[in-house]
């Protein structure tokens, strides 16, 4: 993989492992958060096979039930915290500021702690299948299952630090995104002339600003229920279980929307590109995405109708939640409309895109027949919620991200993916993931519950059971073909044009891959889609200067030593205090260090 | 303070909406702590009166002793605002010295706040004995963690503006976005002391 991360470098002189350990570029921090996702994707990838495979028929005995426990915990925590986070996290950070027209984000050194720490917190959740076994408690960790009574061992410990410390990089991502979109934005781009991506990633950030500390602190707590002894949600003693449940889906259903929207705001930036069409209706797009943000924190307790909430909250979560499908249903109209009419390019990123609107429908539908809590109490821990979220993600945040890796590759790369072999890739997964997850609709309402790890024959479940086995292999299959795709694409020398799609955005106005300083001027903005705006006015860019020099941040360290500090007080939690009281000394030493280093 | 904000960004630096990066960065920041002290104080009332053993908050709160950390700290507020005066007006001594006073302030809050621990653990209130014992340690534990980060804050802050460039050309905004933190800090005691203190179980 180092070929693949050294040839993503876009400066020559600048390449070499020391340069990517002390970048600050937003472009390379961009690349190492997408290639790190892709190989946890790769990881809980194995997890969901290795899954499928006991499950292909009845009684299956490739694992025991205690490792099938790891593995969908570990599974839906790679996929969330370790893929498709950081993978969408790769694309903001990359195109934030191409597409806002600056030369960096806010904070370049803040950005590069932000991958370190979450790079170690990745390692920590991970390294715990070799030091006493992974979290086994499913992926929202339901006490009391998961207090000390029932988990005695370590796995959940690491589920607490290391959650913990992947909020902390969230959190500071999301704060230097925000700044950068409010504040950075190129001449004549007023908010209402942001690409909706650049919305959207607002929107995300500020849910994750929102949620996560939330989440800390019900982390804080069942870490002092682990190992202090406190009753947070210890019944009997006073404590409440489902004030756990409260405090999770607080911030879990954000979290939804922080998985989701991403992948929204590239569908949203490939289908006018492809159907050579301005966005239809962009103000009901931006003002969906907002209201999503804000509906996405009172809906939460339709995770837990079947808990007995009461018939007031019942109904109140019963109608937020039938609330937010509107909005989303919006979009769904808004992309129709885009291509309605449209003289469609279809490439691989509009295959991707246009199946991503089909499937996330299909998600989306199952979810509001959720939002009924007599419907959601069948389905209730079923199959068929399994389906659901599966369409939701695997359908949606996916789909939409591979639409994103087609579509922007040349710009990161200066290569165009090999469309033929792409087109393969999308035909496997489209094929594998209906045939994976629609089955699971019948499984579940057969009654098949979730997360068990084997089941008797005769119960009607083998057939459904086999097929989504095979989808699953399926979707393996597409994934490998996109490697191979990925590896061979690296390997040929850099022809893309620096507007390959005919891109209305501002990242298709510098050249594929952008130098170091992204733009050499600043393209002025006069509309939404500044360069068709150009094209029709037969406006040029402007020229830049002769003999101009521009300042960029130079390479850091200390973001790499902060992020270490970072590690050892999380490990020091999980082993002894001492390694967290060391922890914090180095990253005092290296904010003071941070903070007197010169930036100019 | 606008004027300030505008006074010490560089016009290389110009931004969109006229606010200093670091300066909103902290702005939003706040905004997340909001949520982090929301949910702890939220934590708190839900199990308020669960105990099922004692000590009782009723029996064990020292109000007198709280209520003078509280004026302890609520000062430390004061030498803040009179601080971000001194660096705005050009009077470095002032700075320091309002600094330092906030400094010792919040030092004084803390050791309050440890011989109010050291006597309720004393008395036989620790996290694990109750529901009070719990939400109280880790809601009053975590305020205290962020005073001693704001005193670490403040004493880099003055440490440094012994340097020969002193704070740089935005001082002004280093200690006004420190005084936001610091304020913010303050204001969340307030809401703490009246929830935990005052209204009565």
């Amino acid at each position: 993989m180092a070929t693949a991360v050294g040839a993503l470098a876009h400066t020559e002189e600048h390449s070499g492992l020391w340069s990517w350990l002390t970048t600050v570029d937003h472009k390379k921090i961009g690349a190492l958060y997408g290639i790190t996702g892709f190989l946890f994707f790769l990881l809980g990838g194995a997890e969901a096979v290795a899954i499928r495979t006991q499950l292909a028929v009845p009684n299956g005995t490739v694992v025991d039930a205690a490792r099938f426990n790891e593995l969908f915990t570990m599974h839906a925590l790679t996929m969330i915290f370790l893929a498709i986070m950081p993978m969408g996290a790769a694309f903001f950070n990359y195109f934030i500021p191409l597409q806002i027209g600056a030369r960096d984000v806010a904070f370049p050194r803040l950005n590069a702690l932000s991958y370190w720490v979450f790079l170690s917190g990745a390692v920590i959740l991970t390294s715990s299948f070799f030091l006493g076994g992974a979290p086994d408690g499913g992926w929202f960790a339901y006490v009391p299952l998961t207090g000390k009574q029932y988990s005695p061992g370590t796995g959940l410990d690491f589920y607490v630090v290391g959650l913990m410390v992947l909020g902390l990089s969230s959190l500071l991502a999301s704060l230097n995104f925000a700044v950068t979109i409010i504040n950075m934005r190129a001449p004549g781009m007023t908010l209402m002339r942001m690409p909706v991506y650049m919305w959207i990633a607002l929107v995300v950030a500020f849910l994750l600003i929102l949620s996560l500390p939330v989440l800390t602190v019900g982390l804080i707590q069942l870490l002092f229920d682990r190992k202090f002894g406190t009753n947070f949600f210890t019944p009997g003693s006073g404590g409440d279980p489902i004030l756990w449940q409260h405090i999770f889906w607080i911030f879990g259903h954000p979290e939804v929307y922080v998985l989701i929207l991403p992948a929204m705001g590239i569908v949203s930036e490939v289908l006018p590109v492809m159907s050579r069409k301005p966005l239809f209706g962009y103000s009901a797009i931006v003002f969906a995405s907002a209201s999503i943000g804000v509906l996405g924190f009172g809906v939460w307790a339709h995770h837990m109708f079947t808990t007995g909430l009461g018939t007031v909250p019942q109904v109140v979560f019963s109608a937020s939640t039938m609330a937010i499908g509107v909005p989303t249903g919006i979009k769904i109209f808004n992309w129709l409309g885009t291509m309605y009419g449209g003289n469609i390019r279809f490439v691989t990123a509009t295959y991707f895109a246009v199946a991503f609107i089909a499937t996330f429908t299909i998600g989306g539908i199952s979810g509001v027949m959720h939002a009924s809590p007599s419907v959601d109490a069948q389905h209730q821990d079923s199959y068929f919620v399994v389906a659901h979220l599966h369409y939701v993600l695997f359908g949606g945040a996916i789909m939409g991200i591979f639409s994103g890796i087609f579509y922007w590759f040349p710009k990161m790369t200066g290569r165009l993916l090999d469309e033929a072999t792409g087109k393969l890739t999308f035909w496997l997964m489209f094929v594998g993931l209906n045939l994976t997850f629609f089955p699971m609709h019948f499984l579940g309402l057969a009654g098949m519950p979730r997360r068990i790890y084997t089941y008797d024959a005769g119960l009607g479940w083998e057939t459904w059971n086999f097929v989504a086995t095979i989808g699953a292999y399926t979707i393996a299959a597409s994934v490998l073909v996109f490697v191979v795709n990925f590896l061979m694409t690296m390997r040929k020398p850099r022809t893309a044009p620096d507007n390959p799609w005919d891109g209305a955005t501002l990242e298709w106005a510098t050249s594929s891959p952008p130098p170091e300083h992204d733009f050499d001027v600043i393209p002025p903005v006069h509309d939404r889609d500044p360069l068709w705006y150009m094209r029709d006015h037969n406006i040029a860019m402007p020229a830049p200067p002769e003999h101009q020099h521009i300042h960029m941040p130079p390479p850091s360290y200390f973001p790499l030593i902060m992020g270490l500090g970072v590690a050892m007080m999380a490990i020091g939690v999980l082993s002894t205090f001492a390694i967290t009281a060391l922890g914090i000394v180095v990253v005092i030493y290296s904010t003071w260090g941070w903070v007197l280093e010169p930036t100019d | 303070m606008a004027a300030a904000t505008h006074h010490t960004a560089p016009a290389e630096h110009a931004t969109t909406m006229g606010i200093d990066h670091r300066k909103l960065l902290m702005w939003i920041f706040l905004a997340s702590e909001c949520l982090f002290f929301g949910s702890l104080i939220s934590t708190y009332m839900v199990f308020r009166g669960d105990s099922i053993v004692g000590p009782y908050p009723a029996e064990i709160l020292d109000i007198p002793l709280t209520s003078t950390s509280t004026f302890v700290l609520l000062m430390s507020s004061l030498t803040m605002v009179l601080a971000v005066y001194g660096a705005q007006h050009g009077r470095p001594t002032m700075m320091r010295v309002m600094l330092l006073g906030t400094i010792i302030l919040g030092l004084g809050f803390l050791g309050f706040q440890t011989y109010e621990f050291r006597t309720f653990g004393a008395e036989g209130l620790v996290p694990s004995t109750n529901q009070f014992g719990a939400t109280f340690f880790v809601l009053t534990g975590l305020h205290g963690t962020h005073v001693g980060v704001g005193v670490l804050y403040l004493a880099s802050l003055l440490l440094a503006s012994f340097r020969r460039t002193g704070l740089g050309r935005d001082q002004v905004l280093h200690i006004d976005i420190a005084g936001l933190y610091w304020h913010f800090v303050d204001i969340v005691w307030i809401v703490i002391f009246t929830i935990i203190y005052l209204i009565p179980q």
